[in-house]
């Protein structure tokens, strides 16, 4: 299924560019960044759940602000892309590089 | 149910590839850098000179993905696999069923029936679509060949005779297999299978995508924990994957000789994109290699109702269920192994 995850990191202190760091290393762990702070993952139920765990240990909760969208399975024709970035869908595309 | 992952197929030379964090990232010469989760992944191809990073392999290793080496034309050259997974009782009878004659040439009967059977689909389906434009004779002279073979290994036949009702079926279905090209470029004209090295056009699109499907039918065994170096079909020797040999057999027709066909008659590879050698040695250049592997990987994706399960599968999982029934057979789950008859 596809989650997309999308985040606000507040910056107001010190803390924030860490945060923001590691929310996004995680982000890049399960998925595909498609813009700034968006990513796509294309992830199982198991996968998921950690990766869920894992944002939410590592977000501040009463500063910054999780967003998750399930696409669910037949995600693809619920995406439209425009304009510049081009991301790849990691269940049919051909990955040859 | 396994989800049918992607395969990650590296052909820039001069890659480099590391580990960062649970991704995979791809560095090219240019400095262009793309990154993929592990976990879209089943399986890394890399060709020629490629470079992977040892955390890398030990984290494919560990997450069960399979990493293949080969060399810039395709020819298998080693693989890194995790630690020996899967289940030892299992193994220790895939062992046993190996020592022992009769049961092997049971198996290899099985398997060789699927390879026959489903030559005879790909020859009839041909006869049925081009009547006017193949030689129908020769075609139903193969095909009752074929059906002969394959009525022979109804009745029990020991190893060496079933190997020689292999080898008469792919004659039959050699000797007529220009026929299935339609293509009017005469470049690709088929003569008879050779390979190391192949010497024209359609031996090394056959190599080719035989290689492709090597890599992914091992992966399968693997995955269910099966040995893939001891055969049934194909004894061992020192290096050879045989019981991949073995389940690829029944793949060999639909998959990869239809493949390599379509691409043919349509118009997909063109004669520019071969090179040959002085030795004689057939070649193809970058850009075909890479439309052949997104074909395969396209191929992979269409999905079949598999004979046996009564169920959809896209054609890539095929190799996982075929590796699950051998696995099944072995325990003596089922009475036998079935195998993959297309139609």
């Amino acid at each position: 299924m596809l989650v997309l995850v999308s985040y606000d990191v507040s910056f107001e202190e010190s803390g924030g560019k860490r945060r923001l760091r590691k929310i996004a290393k995680i982000c890049e762990n399960y998925g595909q960044r498609v813009q700034y702070s968006v990513f796509e993952c294309v992830v199982d139920p198991a996968q998921w759940a950690h990766l869920r765990h894992n944002l939410l240990e590592a977000f501040d909760e009463d500063r910054d602000s999780l967003r998750f969208y399930f696409l669910g399975k037949n995600w693809q024709r619920r995406v439209e892309q425009h304009g510049a970035g081009v991301a790849y869908d990691p269940e049919r595309d051909t990955l040859i590089l | 149910m396994k989800k049918l992952l992607n395969t990650l197929y590296v052909t820039s030379q001069g890659t480099y590839l590391s580990k960062d964090g649970e991704c995979v990232v791809v560095r090219a010469e240019d400095g262009v850098k793309r990154r993929f989760p592990v976990h879209v992944l089943d399986g890394i191809v890399c060709f020629g000179n490629v470079l992977c990073s040892p955390f890398l392999l030990g984290h494919c290793g560990e997450k069960g993905l399979a990493v293949s080496f080969l060399t810039e034309r395709g020819r298998y050259l080693a693989g890194v696999r995790g630690p020996q997974s899967g289940n030892v009782l299992l193994r220790r009878a895939q062992y046993r069923l190996a020592d022992e004659a009769e049961a092997s040439s049971r198996l290899a009967r099985a398997i060789i029936a699927g390879k026959i059977a489903n030559s005879r689909a790909v020859l009839r389906r041909c006869l049925r679509d081009h009547r006017n434009r193949v030689d129908a004779l020769a075609m139903n002279g193969a095909i009752s060949m074929l059906d002969a073979c394959a009525e022979r290994l109804r009745h029990p036949v020991s190893l060496d005779e079933a190997r020689g009702m292999e080898g008469q079926a792919a004659n039959a279905y050699f000797a007529v297999f220009d026929n299935l090209i339609l293509a009017e470029d005469r470049t690709f004209h088929f003569e008879g299978r050779n390979r190391r090295p192949p010497l024209d056009a359609v031996n090394c699109l056959l190599s080719f995508v035989y290689t492709l499907l090597a890599h992914d039918v091992r992966s399968a065994l693997e995955a269910v924990g099966l040995d893939p170096q001891v055969g049934f079909l194909h004894r061992d020797r020192p290096g050879r994957p045989g019981l991949a040999l073995d389940i690829m057999e029944e793949f060999r027709p639909f998959l990869a000789d239809r493949l390599v066909l379509s691409l043919i008659n349509r118009g997909e590879v063109r004669a520019r994109g071969f090179v040959s050698k002085e030795s004689g040695a057939v070649f193809m250049d970058e850009d075909t290699r890479k439309t052949v592997l997104t074909a395969w990987q396209k191929r992979k994706q269409e999905e079949v109702a598999h004979p046996f399960l009564k169920e959809r599968i896209s054609l890539g999982l095929a190799f996982h269920v075929q590796a699950q029934l051998m696995a099944r057979a072995i325990r003596n789950d089922l009475d036998g192994y079935p195998p993959y008859f297309w139609r």
